[in-house]
């Protein structure tokens, strides 16, 4: 049997049918498709695997010994040592940095990002075409060209170089609005909140006990894409902190090849710190893409 | 088909709740005019603004309006518009390349009898999982001259080595990281509304003998023409927004100047210049071209897209 036959855990998006049955039996192999994605595959994944290897070399290796061998001679061990004590064992500390940027700023942004959607799904309010509009503006207008006028402001506050700087911009994301409005229409159902009113319960109880259950499978996808994009940040952490010991990883990572260009020593250190960097997210995914709904981002969902 | 526009208003959505509507949307709201409309706002008022010196011998800096002379300072500049033209070339390679790979490889998963499927998918969405900027620093090792694994294997069977860092050849290596780490989400968003799709679409298309390439291009893409719409924008404004992957490769190349993209020069006028009026009308020009764009991609996609695919 085929391994695309794998279901995802999650059941079949509202609005489309489950497939009946299963595929038909395979017979015999496709060979150009296989071989066309296996090319793919080892186009994205060849790099990594580099980097795996690369990282296996110390610093005198790196340039000298052939590339797509890993090296046996202690060069791990001696590049880990020498990446945890760099700077006083800051890289350890921009991990935890990227952690904490990403992990706080996905949930707050979750949370501002439902209650919005639900309120636009599920009432009618003054303001709020006005609202829409502006958030579906926000999805068009890139982040990234705020990020000036964002880093004005925020000294405006007195708050460049705190946490502060890189979270407060993080929560608000108009796509997630958006995403959870689509969401909030398609599974909440209006008859429940109705049955909900004619019994008595007040707004904010139907919102918590009715409306929020459905909504866990696409606030679990707004969490995840939002916990990327934030980890994934780079320009916005890059203008608002200066401070080493705040920055995230991306920033850490390219400051330390910066440094690079003059110590070549650095280089096998930031490989090291490369392959470092992209195991937990990895680990992240593969763990996770059974959990996110993938039908909101592609339209499958229909509001 | 249900209506493929997402954005109807619902069914009945209760008129008033009184207070409930706006006490839910206020924290959205306040993070929107806050960091949103503000930050919009104040960067038109400064990209009107500039700071002058006057008077005499003390050479006193003084801001003052100016005008729409920083637009034009912006349009007439030359390192900007060769970035803009940059900009654009990348994203002519970057989006129909990735879409391309993503739709192919997104078709082949979803054929019949294909073998190792699952593992492909993982391997292709691999790079999603590796930042911007920490996938500029890989690459840019693969393209290092002393240290790349690449050059090391063409110059092995004879050939010159290639120079991926040239002035000449690293448009395209940028592109590359840029397709690299783009086509693995955008193949798992079209294959997940591929699957979205009722197999019995297909029986009658397999009744009448048509081949799986015929299903593909007569069925299947069609009706994921809104997943493609999707896609197709988001991947416009993420080009528009090109910065980590050539600010991480510059310390690497001297082919890569300080005003190479738009936000590489609105980064510098800002930040190393202290020019921050023409870096605001700079953002403004910017961020007016990418919403003209992908409004005007929007609605040409989606008239042709739901046209072709009801």
């Amino acid at each position: 049997m085929s391994l695309t036959d794998q279901r995802p855990a999650t059941p079949p998006p509202a609005g489309v049918r489950a497939r009946p049955g299963r595929r038909p039996k395979p017979t015999r192999t496709s060979i150009i498709p296989t071989a066309l994605l296996l090319l793919g595959a080892a186009y994205c994944v060849a790099p990594v695997l580099w980097v795996a290897i690369a990282a296996t070399k110390g610093p005198g290796e790196l340039f000298t010994t052939f590339s797509f061998w890993p090296s046996l001679n202690g060069g791990f061990t001696y590049n880990i040592k020498h990446l945890l004590d760099f700077g006083d064992g800051v890289f350890l500390r921009w991990a935890l940095n990227s952690l904490l940027y990403a992990g706080v700023g996905a949930v707050l942004s979750v949370i501002v990002s439902t209650l919005a959607g639900y309120a636009l799904a599920k009432y009618r309010f003054a303001g709020r075409e006005v609202l829409f509009g502006t958030i579906l503006a926000g999805v068009l207008v890139p982040q990234i060209t705020l990020a000036v006028p964002q880093y004005l402001l925020i000294s405006k506050l007195g708050l460049v170089n705190s946490y502060w700087a890189v979270l407060l911009p993080s929560i608000i994301s108009p796509y997630g609005i958006y995403l959870s409005r689509i969401y909030a229409s398609a599974v909440v159902a209006d008859e429940m909140l109705e049955a909900g009113r004619i019994d008595g319960a007040g707004e904010y109880r139907l919102a918590w006990s009715v409306g929020l259950p459905p909504m866990v499978p696409g606030m679990v996808t707004v969490l995840l894409l939002q916990f990327i994009a934030i980890w994934n940040n780079f320009l916005l952490p890059y203008i608002m902190i200066s401070d080493s010991q705040r920055f995230p990883m991306t920033v850490g990572l390219f400051t330390m090849l910066n440094q690079g260009a003059s110590q070549p020593a650095l280089y096998s250190l930031v490989i090291m710190g490369v392959f470092l960097s992209i195991l937990p997210l990895i680990a992240l995914f593969l763990f996770l893409q059974r959990y996110w709904r993938l039908d909101l981002v592609s339209g499958g969902v229909k509001g | 088909m249900p209506g493929a526009s997402s954005t109807v208003a619902p069914r009945r959505p209760r008129r008033g709740g009184g207070p409930t509507p706006y006490v839910l949307v206020a924290p959205a709201v306040v993070l929107l005019v806050l960091f949103l409309l503000v930050p919009i706002g104040y960067t038109v008022w400064l990209s009107l603004r500039a700071s002058r010196v006057t008077g005499g011998g003390l050479g006193l800096r003084v801001e003052q309006f100016v005008g729409l002379e920083n637009y034009v300072g912006v349009l007439t500049d030359d390192g900007y518009l060769q970035g803009v033209l940059r900009m654009l070339g990348y994203g002519a390679i970057v989006v129909p390349t990735m879409l391309g790979l993503a739709l192919l490889f997104a078709l082949l998963l979803d054929t019949p009898r294909i073998r190792f499927g699952a593992a492909s998918r993982i391997g292709i969405f691999l790079p999603y999982a590796v930042p911007g900027v920490i996938a500029s620093l890989l690459w840019g090792f693969l393209y290092l001259p002393n240290v790349s694994p690449i050059r090391d294997a063409v110059t092995a069977v004879g050939l010159p080595a290639p120079d991926f860092l040239a002035p000449g050849s690293v448009l395209f290596s940028v592109a590359n990281i840029g397709v690299w780490g783009g086509v693995g989400f955008n193949m798992i968003v079209l294959y997940t509304a591929l699957r979205g799709i009722p197999r019995e679409m297909y029986d009658a298309a397999r009744i009448d003998g048509a081949s799986e390439v015929q299903i593909a291009l007569r069925v299947k893409i069609p009706l994921i023409a809104p997943a493609l719409v999707m896609t197709g924008v988001f991947s416009i404004i993420a080009t528009l927004q090109v910065f980590s992957e050539p600010a991480t490769l510059q310390p690497l190349t001297d082919a890569i100047p300080s005003s190479w993209v738009p936000l590489m020069t609105i980064y510098r006028d800002a930040f190393v210049n202290n020019d921050i009026h023409t870096a605001a009308a700079a953002s403004v020009v910017l961020a007016l071209g990418t919403l003209v764009v992908s409004l005007g991609v929007l609605s040409f996609l989606q008239k042709r897209a739901f046209g072709r695919g009801q």
